[in-house]
């Protein structure tokens, strides 16, 4: 080639991006905040900002970006109508996420985050840094940072920008992971773990792109596609780039055989991190993945949906009999949550517009019902620390009936027992499945889902029909758990009863734009 | 009328759990709840008499509810379904009654009982496939919850468990098959009228059969049929006497209901094809459940096995009516299957509730540590044997209708398969015979405790169900009336 290196200044349509705009200009404020502001306005101002900035880019999306789709930022960013869904999804769990995180019962700091991240645990400079009240509300900031790579990973339009989306969204998390503030090891071993194979896998998804680029001399995901349908002969590197990617971005929701970390991540973090993850981590994720897919490779359907399905089977396989054997409720939220991950791929692999509207609604559903879970398992104490023993939780339904009554709802939920959002949304996963053939896969999910709904039910028998052990005690909520929890346990039942709106909405984003 | 028969037990337990109420206004709210859906649902028969023909749906209601996937809530009856509706709301009235007494948190109690009252309601009701699942599914979980919370037995939350795995993996086969009817009509719905309007299936290949089974074996663990039946026994052993009586008389209904509703109208062709297999089923069953009943000490057992066996005969009139043959003879079957339905459901429910007071008096279901009952106990002794010879089938009762039925108009389509299932009836007639002498003849055990006599509570609530069944039995016109013509149109259905 010698066309001349002409550069041309790419175009952004700045109302298309403006919800993310707000939520990265809320970050640096809140960075600034972090270094100008005394440490006892820190709280209240962070956690201002953090909402306002969520509330904001929530309404700009709605109001503003709703409005202006489409491809810009020389077809790096697509904003269409899934990436709103996916963006305004990540925007909404993550307020009630934030929510928990701020839970400061009737401390003066965030309940769940160290007062002092970067010291080595029960070292003098820990006890010097609680003595002088230090608080660690930088979490706010990073969280903002988060959700904006989220939301820019969802919308992404060519491989690097995806790239950059998911280092964005992750690097924040892996700090997150390891700001426990009690069993502290454990945490920044579950932190060093994340961040290890969280590496890993980002060099896979970085090596992909690569051989991608080569066999196909592009990276946008329109341009992608054409050059995908065109055979081009290079298919002996196109094919591992594909798969390549598909590592990094199955690592991210938890897919098996890249499912290793999540449980030890998942019980090593914060709980109100974990929710944070396990929600939103997922539906970014699944938005990325759906876009790769249905847009850039839907060319090559034949080569990835066989595979994708044999992981689908797999995920779901182990996620629920592993969950069976889990005696740590966070552990069993952790292959929980790998068992639905299972469940979404199926969605994935339907390749169909009911599959993309089922996995968004299944989405949404999956991180209202996760949110509240993982704020009431932040409730249950004993002797301070989070009793996550499921011994633990022996009798809670006669101590603390609201609280196992709110749980058993949700595990029912997760079930997928009718008139929850569990049900809806697992009927409208199968439904696109069978619609487009792949009945086998539903069988196995029908399967997997009965045993998961064993492990659901045991958590609900053993709060109900079980002695209390003693020492578990339940910690009053302040408001900001309240809402998060009433909201996530709300919505699982409206979900369910009428779901039509969602529904509705999901159906009519479920197209992308190239 | 129709959402209000349903949903108001489901209001009445929301009230009771939400306000405090005394235990005692609350179990009589149960039983007044219970009186009133009797009058609706009796109210709703006549009405439906006076005003539809075969095949037309009385007090239909339908509103959008998942208009994007084709699911509306649509409920109505038909001669399918009223007498299943006032069996449901009389057996939860006896079992109100029998309840009166009880002490473990009676509030509870009863609020799930009346909300598991609601699920029954609404699956006889429903002409929406999401809506016969929605109910059909919670009902396992509120009798999970019965049997769980409010059983006897050291193993009762095992037995619950078993339940709720087995009858929920049977739900979600059940949804399959929902999801492939649903993804082969055209446009998508899940209304079961426009289904059976239009089956969807025909002349569809492999689809057809696969979509049949994950619906039969749904269907049929719920009934429960042999050899998806070993959740019944110890579900039964364990569960309160009110939990069985409306476990065997309304719960397995679900799953014969099924068939009549959904699996034989809306696959005909299949359900012709396969006919024999659901004939051999039924047939497997009512020998096996006679054959294991016999071998029982355990009064309780004894009882949930000849509930397989009755529900056997049903699957072989259901059976029957798919096969080549004489119309008038198959509808016979399909009468007396949905006689078997209603009978069954009263005759059993008795028995359970007279168990429960064997326990109550005796603390055990064990055959062999009573004898001579009638001395003590002659009200017991008599209400027993009643239902007992109810049960098996004697002229004058309402199983004898049924059985007789069944056999006759089976017998032209499936000859030999009738003639084995007759050796059914002399199996039961058998079992019953020899628990009858083991409970109430003889001489007294050694170490048996004195054995008062039923109470009036307990008459209350059990003769009014044996009550119903000699009407049934010396009346058949009052039933038939409205089931002859509907099995008349389901056959003309399975004919298409």
């Amino acid at each position: 080639m010698t066309s001349p290196a002409t550069f041309t200044q790419a175009h952004i349509s700045y109302a298309a991006v403006v919800p993310m705009l707000v939520i990265f200009g809320a970050a640096l404020v809140g960075v600034l905040v972090e270094a100008f502001l005394p440490r006892a306005q820190r709280y209240l101002v962070q956690l201002g900002v953090t909402l306002i900035g969520l509330v904001a880019s929530f309404l700009t999306l709605v109001l503003i970006a709703r409005n202006n789709r489409g491809v810009t930022a020389a077809s790096a960013v697509v904003i269409d109508a899934p990436a709103l869904m996916l963006q305004g999804t990540v925007l909404v769990l993550s307020f009630f996420a934030v929510l928990l995180m701020a839970e400061r019962f009737d401390t003066k700091y965030p309940d769940a985050f160290t007062q002092s991240g970067a010291s080595v645990p029960g070292s003098p400079t820990e006890t010097n840094a609680v003595r002088l009240g230090a608080t660690t509300t930088e979490v706010f900031p990073l969280t903002l940072f988060s959700v904006g790579g989220m939301m820019l990973f969802v919308a992404s339009g060519d491989l690097l920008i995806m790239f950059i989306a998911l280092e964005v969204l992750s690097l924040p998390l892996y700090i997150l992971t390891g700001l426990a503030r009690r069993r502290r090891l454990l945490s920044q071993e579950a932190s060093l773990k994340y961040f290890l194979l969280g590496a890993f896998s980002s060099a896979f998804f970085l090596f992909g792109s690569a051989l991608v680029y080569g066999a196909t001399k592009t990276i946008q995901f329109g341009a992608l596609a054409d050059a995908v349908a065109s055979t081009n002969g290079r298919d002996d590197i196109l094919i591992p780039g594909v798969f390549l990617i598909a590592v990094g971005l199955l690592f991210k929701v938890g897919a098996v055989p890249f499912q290793s970390w999540t449980p030890d991540v998942y019980q090593g973090a914060p709980t109100p991190v974990t929710g944070f993850m396990a929600t939103t981590v997922k539906v970014a994720a699944f938005g990325a993945m759906l876009r790769l897919f249905y847009v850039a490779l839907d060319g090559l359907q034949w080569n990835w949906q066989p595979v994708l399905a044999v992981i689908a089977v797999l995920t779901m396989i182990v996620g629920s009999v592993f969950a069976v054997t889990q005696t740590d409720i966070k552990r069993l939220l952790a292959y929980s949550s790998i068992s639905h991950a299972g469940f979404l791929l199926i969605g994935v692999v339907a390749l169909n517009k009911t599959g993309l509207s089922g996995t968004m609604f299944y989405l949404v559903a999956y991180g209202f019902t996760t949110i509240a879970a993982f704020g009431i398992v932040a409730l249950v104490r004993s002797s301070g620390s989070e009793a996550t023993h499921l011994s633990q939780w022996a009798g809670l339904g006669r101590t603390s009936p609201v609280l196992a009554a709110t749980f058993s709802f949700l595990m029912l939920g997760f079930a997928g027992i009718p008139l929850t959002s569990g049900f809806t949304a697992k009927f409208a996963l199968f439904s696109s499945a069978v619609g487009h053939g792949a009945t086998w896969l539903v069988v196995v999910a029908v399967l997997m889902s009965a045993v998961t709904a064993f492990v659901y039910v045991r958590i609900i028998v053993l709060m109900y029909f079980s002695e209390p052990t003693g020492d578990t005690q339940v910690v009053m909520p302040s408001p900001l758990t309240g809402i998060a929890v009433t909201a996530g346990a709300l919505m699982t039942l409206v979900l369910g009863v009428a779901p039509a709106p969602l529904l509705n909405l999901a159906q009519h984003s479920a197209l992308f734009m190239r | 009328m129709l959402s209000l028969l349903i949903f108001l037990p489901a209001a009445v337990a929301a009230v009771l759990l939400l306000a405090r109420v005394p235990d005692r206004v609350a179990l009589w709210a149960w039983l007044v709840t219970g009186l009133v859906t009797v009058g609706l649902s009796v109210g709703m028969w006549a009405a439906y008499l006076h005003g539809h023909g075969p095949g037309q749906f009385g007090f239909a209601e339908q509103v959008p509810w998942m208009p994007g996937i084709g699911s509306s809530y649509h409920v109505g009856v038909d001669g399918l379904s009223l007498p299943l509706l006032a069996l449901t709301a009389v057996i939860f009235t006896a079992t109100a009654v029998y309840s009166l007494r009880e002490r473990q948190q009676p509030r509870s109690y009863a609020a799930l009982f009346l909300a598991l009252q609601t699920t029954s309601l609404g699956v006889f009701s429903a002409l929406d496939l999401i809506v016969f699942f929605v109910f059909f599914d919670l009902s396992i979980v509120g009798m999970y919850f019965v049997i769980a919370g409010w059983g006897h037995g050291p193993a009762r939350r095992r037995s619950a468990l078993l339940f709720f795995l087995y009858t929920f993996t049977g739900s979600l086969a059940l949804l399959l098959g929902f999801i492939g009817l649903y993804v082969a009509s055209d446009p998508h719905t899940f209304d079961i009228a426009e289904l059976a309007a239009h089956p969807p299936l025909t002349g569809s290949g492999a689809a057809g059969p696969l979509v049949l089974a994950a619906i039969a074996l749904g269907l049929a663990i719920k009934t429960p049929t042999v050899p998806f039946h070993s959740w019944l026994p110890p579900a039964h052993t364990d569960a309160p006497a009110a939990g069985s009586a409306v476990l065997a008389g309304i719960l397995l209904k679900m799953g014969t209901f099924g068939f009549v509703r959904i699996a034989m109208p809306l696959l005909p062709e299949q359900w012709r094809t396969y006919a024999w297999v659901f004939v051999g089923v039924g047939v497997a069953s009512v020998l096996y459940g006679a054959l294991v009943a016999l071998a029982q000490d355990n009064f309780k057992r004894l009882i949930a096995f000849t509930s397989v066996n009755h529900m056997g005969y049903i699957l072989l009139g259901l059976g029957a009516a798919g096969l080549a043959g004489d119309a008038h003879a198959r509808s016979v079957a399909v009468t007396g299957a949905l006689v078997q339905m209603v009978s069954h459901g009263l005759i059993t429910a008795a028995l359970f509730l007279l168990a429960g007071v064997l326990l109550d008096r005796g603390g055990s279901y064990d055959l062999t540590r009573y004898g001579a009952l009638a001395g003590p106990a002659p009200r017991f002794a008599a209400l027993t044997t009643v239902a007992a010879f109810a049960s098996l089938g004697l002229p004058g009762f309402s199983g004898f209708i049924a059985e007789f039925q069944i056999l006759a108009g089976s017998l032209g389509p499936a000859t030999p398969a009738a003639a084995v299932a007759a050796l059914g009836i002399v199996l039961t007639a058998g079992l019953f015979l020899w628990a009858i002498h083991r409970l109430f003849l003889g001489t007294p055990r050694t170490g048996q405790v004195a054995f008062a006599d039923l109470s009036a509570r307990e008459l209350w609530a059990i003769g009014p169900l044996l009550a119903l069944s000699v009407l049934i039995g010396v009346f058949p016109q009052s039933l038939l009336g409205v089931v002859t013509p509907a099995a008349d149109h389901l056959i003309a259905l399975v004919g298409r």
